[in-house]
């Protein structure tokens, strides 16, 4: 390996945030012209890696050589200067602002814009016909699609003269078609002489189309492979540290009688927008039907209505006998009590309250319950000690009820959500992004559990924005695009390529049809 | 010619009087709040320019001293409200709020010790204040019908400070959408994450918007005390920043709609003293103080989602935390 072939190298890079110990003497070297992958769990430090080397964090201690030179960076500023171009998890676009104008920002050249818009069209059009990154450049960025928008963070980047250029976990918002759309950007890119660095969490990802690859566990660099010497069971073990089941075994599963109907569903989001229309199906007990679909199709506002947070504007659910209509609607409170349980998709904001202690969360929604409840107080003892048991149960880290819900991992939160709602011994589970934002370890753990209520026989309506998550746990699927199902399949027959189809509504009619009768 | 007409073009000259300060604060609260920063303090910022800037006229014996002064106070309070809302990352309603309070009584306390009397400054003489100006030609248009008129009543004789206040409207609408610091500060309002990015500093920005609006905003209060009026006296904005506030919510953070907001507010302050006492056949007096609420009538009711709609900036009162 030539040393002017080096794009980019960290020695003993080490970042703490408090306590946490982010990045702990980290290297890596990345060649030019090459696609390198970066993998580890959620929290193994990759994206702080990044954002130091971006420029949005300052490392501890550690050197950063970019081309060769040595490279210190106080903001992103210097980061763009030195050809560093990164596309952040959650875009860094003004929404109400033009493709141009966010392109532009930053970078404009002379202290009035109208000049530095028109030579940054002129510029623009010519990157877009060299790359295949064609983009209308006078729409607001809010009315673009989400590939569209990441194409223009793209733009954005080699506008600004990237040579290297970082994706944070870029497919986690698209389509399986949008994500091939993608890598042969990425190939273009490579053509050009462009470097990649592609931090994911997807094995598939990294297998298909990077040149080497690097893994991250617990803010340590643990190997670096060339992507062609390794596989996918060798990277997943390099990840979390020991032999993992990706693939959950389940049973066939005994289906009962339908727990949930619903008719023509129409629903409405909070802002009055028809979000879900003419939406049909039904949940049996003892299976789990998955719904899949891109992020923002109308799923988050299904789960909220089956959930009673919203109110249906048409159409019907019946749930153990009681119908719900826009008429009839029944709160969340109600529907708990008819032995509904709900995992809101987004924990941090519907599933817990961080500034309250674990056992505090562990009790939210029950705190009515008259063994806990009497009257003005609550038995603070049996609070504790019932979240004692859950925590024990669920595997919850640390096991402390009285610590703050905020001061727990990502997957601890969940684990003890689910342990909230599963031990209640609910019929009818509505889960909602189970797994986002949890490590490896927690997703084998939480999977197991969903698997174990169903063959409890409880009905469970699974929401996901991962497809494989669909795939390896549902009984049943059905797909969402634009507020309505566009397809309808058994698990074991699912594959990717069509889900992804009905996640694009791209399926030819007769397969339509035929996907539905299933 | 008949008396409605004159009535009219004297109410009209009497709203514009009364528009400038709002004016000056509505565009303050325009840059802080562009930049993502919420500016309830306007209205202690206005209070507290028009005091120094009396105080400083009758000290120092003219205007443009008192200008500087009033325009320098309100900056210092800008940049206490910058100190805790984005160095700090403070609640930005509270430092508002606190920043009120401390004009109030500040206003208070120093006029007691420099003029041993509390809230009230000496009267200015005339060369201590900002006098009408007669434009041009006012002879001449006289002789022209109805334009001469308004020409005389409403264009012209009016100080400095009024017709500087209509010039920076449009000033403004050029800064915020021609310029690149206005695209930087349209940006850091709706995603400043964006912003810090794309390399520019988020608090350097915020700091530079609030300072602009202090600088306007103590021009506003200047225009009180050394210009409307000759004097300063207790708690005289009587709720201009709040009204400035809600103009700049009901002009949309649009520098014209803004502007047209202030000026139909100051339409009903006008109205509502020349309405006072006075029957208006079937529906009999209205009261005055159902006009003086009339701003923050239809503000609630354009909040409420009934006129339009008044989306802020995005990022409008959220301390910029740097995390991913």
């Amino acid at each position: 390996m030539a040393e002017s072939n080096i794009a980019i190298e960290l020695i003993n890079v080490d970042k703490h945030f408090g306590a946490v110990h982010a990045n702990d003497k980290v290297n890596l070297s990345v060649q030019t012209g090459t696609i390198h992958g970066i993998v580890g769990e959620n929290g193994a430090g990759k994206s702080t890696l990044m954002s130091i080397l971006y420029g949005f964090y300052q490392a501890d201690s550690g050197q950063i050589k970019v081309f060769n030179k040595d490279f210190r960076a106080i903001s992103s500023k210097q980061s763009i200067e030195a050809g560093i171009g990164m596309v952040h998890q959650h875009f860094m676009l003004v929404d109400n602002f033009t493709v141009l104008e966010n392109v532009v920002l930053g970078s404009e050249g002379g202290a009035l814009i109208t000049e530095s818009l028109s030579n940054a069209r002129i510029e623009l059009t010519r990157l877009a016909k060299e790359y295949g990154l064609e983009v209308e450049l006078d729409v607001a960025v809010e009315e673009l699609s989400v590939g569209m928008q990441q194409r223009v963070e793209i733009l954005k980047g080699l506008y600004k003269g990237a040579k290297v250029l970082i994706l944070d976990e870029p497919t986690g918002v698209l389509t399986p078609q949008e994500s091939d759309e993608l890598f042969r950007i990425f190939e273009a890119l490579k053509n050009q002489g462009v470097t990649i660095i592609l931090i994911t969490h997807k094995l598939r990802e990294i297998m298909s189309i990077t040149d080497h690859v690097s893994v991250m566990r617990a803010g340590k660099m643990v190997a670096h492979r060339e992507t062609s010497k390794t596989n996918p069971e060798e990277l997943a073990e390099l990840m979390i540290g020991r032999k993992v089941l990706l693939n959950i075994e389940k049973s066939k599963a005994k289906t009962g009688n339908p727990v949930l109907v619903a008719k023509n569903l129409e629903i409405k989001n909070e802002q009055g927008l028809k979000r879900v229309s003419d939406v049909s199906f039904e949940a049996r007990s003892g299976e789990i039907l998955g719904i899949a679909g891109v992020t923002g199709n109308g799923q988050g506002t299904l789960l909220k209505a089956l959930a009673g947070i919203l109110p249906i504007s048409n159409g019907s659910i019946e749930i153990m006998g009681q119908t719900i209509t826009s008429k009839n609607s029944l709160n969340p409170e109600q529907l708990r009590d008819l032995g509904v349980a709900h995992v809101p998709e987004d924990r941090q904001r519907m599933g817990m309250i961080s500034e309250f202690t674990a056992s505090e969360t562990a009790l939210l929604g029950y705190h009515k319950d008259k063994t806990i409840n009497q009257g003005v107080w609550l038995k603070r003892a049996l609070v504790k000690a019932n979240c004692e048991s859950m925590m024990e149960a669920f595997d919850v880290r640390p096991n402390n009820p009285n610590l703050m819900s905020s001061n727990f991992s990502g997957g601890n939160q969940q684990k003890l959500i689910l342990a909230r709602e599963f031990e209640r011994d609910p019929d009818l589970l509505i889960i909602g992004q189970p797994t986002r934002g949890v490590d490896i370890g927690a997703i084998e753990f939480i999977r197991k559990r969903i698997i174990d209520m169903r063959d409890a026989g409880k009905a469970i309506i699974l929401i996901s924005v991962e497809l494989e998550e669909i795939m390896s746990l549902s009984d049943r699927i059905v797909v969402m695009c634009d507020g309505e199902i566009t397809g309808m399949v058994n698990g074991k027959d699912a594959d990717e390529a069509t889900l992804g189809m009905m996640m694009a509504n791209a399926l030819p009619t007769e397969e339509i049809s035929e996907g539905v009768k299933l | 010619m008949s008396d409605i007409f004159i009535n009219t073009v004297l109410t009209l000259d009497a709203s514009v009087r009364v528009c400038i300060p709002l004016i000056f604060a509505s565009m303050a609260g325009l840059f802080a709040e562009r930049s993502g920063v919420v500016d309830i303090g306007l209205e202690g910022k206005l209070l507290m320019s028009a005091f120094i800037a009396a105080s400083a006229a009758v000290v120092f014996g003219s205007p443009w001293i008192g200008l500087l002064a009033g325009i320098f106070a309100s900056s210092v309070l800008a940049m206490v409200h910058g100190f805790a809302s984005i160095t700090y990352k403070g609640n930005q309603i509270v430092s508002g709020v606190a920043i009120n309070i401390l004009a109030a009584g500040l206003t208070m306390i120093l006029s007691l010790a420099w003029f041993r009397k509390a809230g009230i400054t000496p009267t200015l003489k005339n060369d201590q204040r900002f006098l009408s100006i007669d434009l041009p030609g006012i002879e001449l248009m006289d002789h022209v019908p109805i334009l001469g008129v308004i020409y005389r009543e409403l264009i012209s004789g009016h100080n400095i400070l009024v017709y500087l206040a209509f010039a920076i409207v449009p000033m403004v609408w050029w800064v915020v959408f021609k310029t690149r610091f206005g695209l930087r500060l349209r940006a850091v309002g709706e995603n400043p994450k964006a912003v810090d990015t794309a390399g520019i500093s988020v608090e350097s920005l915020r700091y530079k918007a609030l300072l602009i609006g202090g600088i306007l905003c103590g021009i506003g209060g200047v225009y009180l005390s050394t210009a409307y009026n000759a004097q300063f006296v207790k708690d005289m904005t009587a709720g201009s920043g709040f009204i400035a506030l809600a103009a700049l919510i009901f002009g949309k953070w649009h520098p014209y709609k803004v502007l047209a907001a202030c000026f139909l507010f100051a339409f009903l302050d006008a109205i509502s003293i020349r309405l006072q006492g006075i029957i208006i056949p079937g529906i009999g007096e209205i009261p005055v103080q159902l006009i003086e609420a009339t701003p923050y009538i239809l503000t609630i009711i354009l909040l409420a989602g009934f006129i339009g709609k008044a989306v802020p900036p995005k990022a409008s009162a959220q301390p910029y935390i740097k995390e991913l």
